[in-house]
């Protein structure tokens, strides 16, 4: 050993800048943590309520009801054709505030990632959702970030919870379905979840379909503007229209009939669902609304749906019945009738 | 959707129905003999339609209902092995074996995925070369090449962690059974257009020409099988029983020779238990002994297992026709869909489901909302 080891010359290396990849130490609270939120999350995010970066973000209400509504999202792949799990925990949770008739005025979004996801896979979660957030004019005000070891969650989880007010003159809720409603649902059916499969099992059709996710709120500001008498609103996400209008027979007490001719069903769509044996009916939709309006105003509603481009294609698909109570009826095209019955579990593609 | 379309269109159905009724001169009892048919049946309410002219039974061509306890629990039991990767069509993963399912297996930590093909099993198998991917060959004739052919490959490949569980059956000993019984009151069949698509229809015709019924071979959509049936009808009114085509665009006489060749290189036939039937002679296919070597029930043991079906559940009788469904006495009580006793009532064109809901419904229409 020599006597000329300077001391001040002996230092620990500093630690390495960040990856490329999510580390457990981007949610240690320190440093890390700090440079993901100021570099990844507050430029896409920006807001006067989350610049604060305090404990809890301050907001204003207006007098009155609030809506609040939570949900968490687990999208497995992550990004897909039409949107990602970014935009999606936005549009997702913005619709459930908007079935209630409420104006959302912020959000707040948990993120749970798992160590080794790749910061430019984060960057486009996290720019779609901002997107997603700026189109809907409804910010996120509040977040959250924890990681968890590799494998210990898959890839990343996002948690929305959402805010709105509630307007007292327009007050559907899944419970006040009539005999003599028509159902109306906003655009054609089952794409998101086909489009999810078709990328998780890596199927190729002729053209990709994409996912319609997208926020319902500017339909229900159309149909709350021209003073419609909506009794339901519902989104049909998990489960479809059957598992949507089958929540709503049981919660109001009313018989369901729908027409299969008029279930709008695009023509890609309909072609993967054939060829594994689903029913697009069950199929999930993230930006697909069932609306329950008296019979003499549906022209009307309708006629308000169509003019924005997430409604052109909005139809009246059956109508509500005194008789079979708590029970969805389908008419085929033939004339025949078979119920549409709430699934067990996951809709299986099946043998033959 | 090119030759879809055409297949439902509802005038050419109506027609269909009008002639169907006004050339029957009492009801006739036919069976569709594949689940396929039957989901269009039920799905499109055409027994409903036909009442007065024809009664439908819904036959036991669904692989998914007919697949014995037996093999299931096979299944079941080599689905919990680690390193393990048990893969199958969507539908078998809820049938209820013994004590539980592929699904509940799943949860409890096994490795189950639902593949759309037997190629894809075989592909996993290349991928994963650590691990032995087992592949659940259920079916008729119709999924007999594709299974066929992952076999084949897998030992041109010489890929040796890929196996095959062999719950095969075939369509003619099930329709002799069925004609064989005292009971029967099948009087014409709507034999299942994709496995003649690929054997031909030359079995069937001394079937017919034995018990004297009309067979015709038919296709899935709406209008296929309204055609079929309008073909049966006119036979039995007649007096004929010869074997009919009415899937013209898919089926010929011969069916498809390389994928009998195939089938018959990979497969022999066998004795076969059938889900509440029992067992039918020479009514099954199994690996031939040169491939044993993808034999999963020999690769894992489980050869050996055998179990009883649950005394109550009479699934037999039903698949035969001999009983509709709400005659069992589990029907509604001890088997629901939530919590099926038998697998007609798993899937959706199960007939005893299909009854479940249709019950419901009734029950429900009579039902009149009090404001």
């Amino acid at each position: 050993m020599s006597a000329s080891v300077n001391p001040a010359a002996m230092s620990c290396p500093a630690p390495l800048e960040a990856t490329d990849r999510v580390q457990l130490g981007h949610g240690s609270g320190g440093r890390l943590s700090a440079q993901l939120v100021a570099r990844h999350f507050l430029p896409h995010f920006e807001n006067p309520a989350l610049a604060q970066l305090a404990d809890a973000s301050i907001v204003s209400v207006a007098v009155g009801e609030v809506a609040i509504s939570t949900d968490s999202f687990v999208v497995q792949p992550i990004e897909f054709p039409g949107g990602n799990i970014g935009s999606l925990a936005v549009h997702g949770t913005l619709n459930d505030v908007a079935m209630m008739g409420a104006r959302a005025i912020c959000l707040t979004a948990g993120f749970v990632l798992e160590e080794g996801l790749s910061l430019a896979v984060l960057d486009r979660v996290i720019a779609e959702m901002a997107r997603a957030s700026r189109e809907a004019g409804v910010p996120i005000v509040a977040g959250d970030t924890k990681v968890v070891e590799r494998g210990k969650a898959d890839g990343l989880y996002i948690n929305t919870t959402g805010l709105g007010v509630v307007d007292p003159n327009f007050r559907p809720g899944p419970s006040r379905a009539r005999a003599g409603d028509v159902v109306i649902v906003s655009g054609p059916i089952a794409r998101h979840g086909m489009a999810i499969m078709a990328a998780r099992e890596g199927m190729q059709f002729e053209s990709a379909i994409t996912s319609d996710s997208a926020s319902l709120a500017p339909l229900v500001n159309l149909l709350r503007d021209i003073s419609v008498d909506v009794h339901v609103l519902r989104d049909a996400t998990r489960g479809g229209v059957a598992s949507a209008l089958n929540e709503i027979a049981v919660a109001s007490g009313v018989g369901i009939e729908i027409d299969e001719g008029a279930l709008p069903v695009p023509g890609d769509v309909r072609a993967a669902c054939e060829m594994l044996g689903l029913d697009p009916l069950y199929v999930a939709n993230e930006g697909v609304m069932v609306a329950f309006i008296p019979a003499d105003q549906a022209e009307a509603a309708l006629h308000a749906l169509r003019t924005h481009p997430l409604g052109a294609e909005a139809a009246v698909i059956g109508r509500v019945l005194a008789s079979h109570p708590r029970i969805v009826a389908l008419r085929t095209a033939l004339g025949g009738t078979r119920v549409i019955d709430v699934l067990p579990g996951d809709q299986l593609p099946r043998i033959c | 959707m090119r030759y879809l379309a055409e297949y439902r269109d509802a005038d050419i159905a109506k027609t269909l129905i009008a002639r169907i009724k006004a050339r029957a001169t009492r009801q006739w009892t036919l069976m569709e003999v594949c689940g396929g048919q039957t989901h269009t049946i039920v799905r499109q309410g055409l027994d409903e339609l036909l009442v007065g002219a024809v009664e439908m039974i819904h036959g036991p061509g669904c692989p998914v209902c007919v697949t014995p306890l037996e093999q299931i629990d096979k299944a079941l039991a080599i689905a919990a092995r680690p390193g393990v990767i048990f893969t199958s069509f969507g539908d078998m993963l809820r049938v209820p074996g013994s004590d539980c399912d592929l699904q509940q297996v799943r949860a409890r930590g096994g490795d189950v995925k639902v593949v759309y093909s037997p190629l894809d099993a075989l592909a996993l198998a290349q991928r994963n070369p650590d691990k032995e991917v087992v592949f659940f060959a259920v079916g008729f004739e119709t999924t007999a090449p594709a299974n066929a052919m992952a076999v084949w490959r897998a030992r041109d490949l010489g890929v040796s962690n890929f196996s095959v569980l062999v719950s095969h059956v075939t369509v003619p000993p099930a329709i002799t059974a069925i004609l064989d019984a005292p009971d029967n009151r099948v009087q014409g069949f709507l034999a299942a257009g994709h496995v003649c698509a690929v054997m031909g229809w030359e079995e069937y015709e001394p079937i017919a020409a034995k018990y004297k019924v009309p067979i015709i071979v038919t296709g899935f959509e709406p209008v296929d099988i309204l055609e079929g049936i309008s073909m049966a009808v006119a036979q039995l009114e007649d007096g004929r029983h010869e074997v009919e085509n009415q899937y013209v665009r898919s089926v010929r006489r011969q069916g498809t020779p390389p994928a009998r060749a195939l089938v018959a290189k990979v497969f022999e036939l066998a004795n076969r238990q059938w889900r509440g039937i029992g067992e039918i002679p020479m009514s099954g296919l199994r690996l031939r002994p040169e491939f044993a070597a993808y034999d999963a029930e020999q690769k894992f043991g489980v050869a050996g297992l055998t179990v009883s079906e649950p005394a109550a559940c009479k699934a037999g009788d039903v698949l035969t026709g001999r009983i509709k469904p709400p005659q069992c006495l589990a029907f509604g009580t001890a088997c629901t869909p939530e919590r099926p006793l038998g697998a007609p009532m798993v899937s959706t064109e199960g007939a005893c489901s299909a009854y479940y809901n249709l019950a419901r419904y009734r029950t429900a229409e009579s039902t009149e909302v009090t404001p």
